[in-house]
């Protein structure tokens, strides 16, 4: 593949936990990804537009909050509306595990937990990119 | 004692200090060249070097060699006196031990109540509210961005109706509260002195604090409303109001952990607190204040990592490197002023989810190392922390923690027993020094604003996560259960969960005091502090003022808002 992947990495709600964002998104420029990252307190309607405009393959959204589970989901809705349902969503912070099957079922395609190497998430996009 | 010992001059002194220095140089280079060379030889050491979380290099061996330039006196003195060095009590544990305040609060006023009572019952001696993040950054909870937030990472306030059944039960001139709470502050604070009032207690006699601590927002933590200079406004207002009317209050808690949970490491962190300290010093005496009528209620925050001798030492520095900063740069004529009191809680970012029982152990080292450094106060967290907020089961193990150091452990018997340590005072040198070289260079950029403003200190943050990041998955860095010694397991299932219930549940009850209270009182009051903070007045009076009428937090941010501007991460 000669075009670059073009990652995303947003924080929905109010959450201000940035540094896994932070860590993640400097990981996938190093693994030679285009990497936007939106800074904190983003509306899940700033983030699915955000998206769009930057032409991305992929959004991570962080959350360490507790609310993902109204805010992952908005995101994948609005992409959805908007017509780009292309665009894959996968998520990642403080998200107990039973919620997981939720979020999968409201179209988020993976979630990363506490104690996941950065490596594990550069090969998930890689390959899920790549298949798409 | 013949006469003559009596009459060494300093002289002789000095030079039987350089003798023994001289004997220990030549026995130690002795020890190099054949005990330890031998070994050596044989069996290398487990790695090349070692150093610190701050990247300082470990000797093998400290010595009083490594100590031979402190001058007992005027480095390390005596407790309760300048510098500071071994601590900011007089008798230290031996008098009164450490608060452990557990920070505590989810869901609605209703549930952190009960939690309060339980904590207490439990034997905690303080309180501390974490408030959700609507409740911090100014929104209702009927406010479109508090949706799904409400009640979740703290208790949700709207008005004083929410803070009157938070305290309920609980007599406020019994317990000291601290409350995590900054862009919003002075409300919250306003909120606390009315709920006071209506229990019958004065706001002269109300101890707590609160965190006030906008700067390491802009850098960390992320709860900022307002732009910097507007919210250091707020910041002085606080101080002056608290100095005339709750003196015993602290006015602030100039917080490293936050930062140091963002991942810089302990030098770092000792640089930027006492360099947003400092901000504030300035502020207020910018503002009309004398250095000496409030620096003796300033507070701070620190983190407890891993690094068990590098955290005992930072403790010891930041002690004394603050005390010369107020004497020597602030020309603080009290002692008190003086005095870095300060907060110590667990490093939250230690916590793994793997094998979640090793938690509690990682907890109650980094709890012993903020006793040893002589911490004022001490919040344990609790081992299930990397999956949500805690279980009442988990919270009592960690308070157990706490209770386990101070009745059983005996350190807490002696004040800084590891004062003198070789390895410890020198530690506490090299940290101090480190320290000082980035404040002196946060000083070459125009202080901690500028140095937030252009983004430098959110960018050595965030070099610093990163290289953890990096030593953790190259296991240059082994975290047990992590990288190393895994096992199979099922992630935790027995959690904590907020009832999303709750949130419209905190909808109608501030619907309902919107309806039942006096509407046009509430416009006075806003109208009156529009005009105080348009103009130079101070906000806190109108603020309290409005939060009597029962305005929500919501209201008074914006009118705030609507004067101030809000703040845009760059």
């Amino acid at each position: 593949m000669s075009r670059k992947i073009r990652v995303l990495i947003a924080k929905p709600g109010l959450d201000g936990h940035d540094r896994g964002a932070k860590v993640i998104a400097r990981a996938l420029r190093d693994a030679g990804m285009e990497v936007i990252y939106t800074g904190i307190r983003q509306t899940p309607e700033q983030i699915a537009n955000a998206a769009i405009q930057e032409g991305v393959d992929i959004v991570g959204l962080s959350s360490l909050s507790g609310a993902h589970m109204s805010l992952f989901p908005k995101v994948v809705q609005l992409l959805k509306e908007k017509g780009a349902e292309d665009i894959i969503v996968f998520g990642g912070g403080i998200i107990p595990v039973d919620d997981i099957p939720l979020l999968k079922k409201a179209g988020i395609s993976e979630i990363f937990l506490p104690g996941t190497s950065t490596e594990e998430i550069i090969k998930y996009i890689q390959e899920k990119v790549r298949l798409e | 004692m013949s006469s003559n010992s009596l009459l060494l001059t300093h002289y002789d002194l000095q030079r039987s200090r350089w003798m023994m220095s001289k004997n220990i140089r030549e026995e130690l280079e002795r020890w190099e060249k054949t005990t330890l060379q031998k070994v050596i030889s044989k069996a290398p050491e487990r790695q090349p070097s070692f150093q610190t979380t701050s990247h300082i290099e470990l000797k093998r061996l400290y010595t009083p060699l490594d100590i031979s330039d402190l001058d007992y006196c005027h480095d390390l003195g005596f407790p309760g006196e300048y510098p500071f060095t071994r601590g900011v009590q007089p008798t230290m544990y031996r008098g009164r031990l450490w608060t452990m305040r557990q920070y505590a609060g989810f869901a609605t006023a209703e549930e952190t109540n009960k939690r309060y009572k339980f904590l207490l019952e439990q034997g905690q001696t303080g309180l501390s509210v974490a408030f959700d993040l609507p409740t911090q950054i100014g929104y209702d909870s009927d406010h479109p961005l508090a949706e799904g937030e409400v009640g979740k990472v703290g208790v949700a306030i709207d008005t004083l109706k929410d803070m009157e059944i938070l305290f309920d039960g609980i007599p406020l001139d019994k317990v000291s509260t601290s409350m995590t709470i900054n862009s919003t502050a002075a409300i919250l604070l306003a909120m606390y002195i009315a709920v006071a009032e209506k229990q019958g207690v004065k706001s002269e006699v109300l101890q707590g604090t609160i965190q006030n601590d906008i700067l390491k927002e802009y850098a960390a933590r992320g709860t900022y409303i307002y732009p910097p200079l507007e919210s250091m406004r707020i910041v002085t207002d606080i101080f002056a109001f608290c100095k005339d009317h709750v003196p015993r209050w602290n006015t602030i808690s100039i917080s490293g952990y936050h930062m140091r949970e963002a991942g810089c490491t302990a030098v770092q962190e000792v640089a930027f607190t006492l360099a947003d300290g400092i901000a504030y010093v300035e502020a207020a005496i910018r503002a009309g204040l004398d250095v000496d009528s409030f620096a003796s209620r300033l507070a701070f925050f620190f983190c407890c990592h891993n690094n068990f001798i590098e955290e005992i030492a930072k403790f010891r520095a930041a002690r004394r490197l603050w005390a010369r900063i107020m004497k020597e740069r602030f020309k603080a004529k009290r002692d008190e002023s003086c005095m870095l009191r300060f907060h110590t809680q667990t490093a939250g970012c230690t916590l793994t989810a793997q094998q979640p029982d090793n938690n509690v152990v990682r907890v109650a080292f980094q709890a012993l190392a903020a006793v040893l450094g002589g911490t004022q106060s001490l919040h344990t967290n609790s081992r299930d922390e990397a999956y949500a907020l805690p279980t009442e089961d988990s919270v009592r193990i960690a308070l157990r923690t706490q209770q386990i150091i101070a009745y059983e452990s005996g350190v807490a018997e002696m004040i800084d027993p590891l004062g003198g340590s070789y390895a410890v005072e020198a530690l506490t040198n090299e940290i101090e020094k480190k320290a000082m070289e980035y404040i002196e260079k946060i000083d070459a950029m125009g202080g901690a604003i500028k140095a937030i403003e252009s983004g430098y200190i959110q960018g050595e943050i965030a070099e610093s996560a990163y290289q953890y990041q990096k030593e953790i998955e190259t296991k240059k860095r082994i975290i047990v259960g992590l990288n190393q010694f895994q096992i199979e397991e099922e992630p935790l299932r027995d959690i904590l969960k907020i009832d999303p219930e709750i949130e419209r549940y905190q909808k109608e009850k501030l619907a309902k005091v919107k309806k039942e209270r006096d509407n046009t009182k509430v416009k006075q009051c806003l109208a009156a502090l529009k005009k105080a903070a348009q103009g130079t007045e101070n906000v806190v009076p109108p603020i309290l003022e409005a939060v009597k009428a029962y305005a929500t937090l919501g209201e008074i941010s914006d009118t705030l808002r609507e004067v101030f501007g809000e703040y845009k991460e760059r």
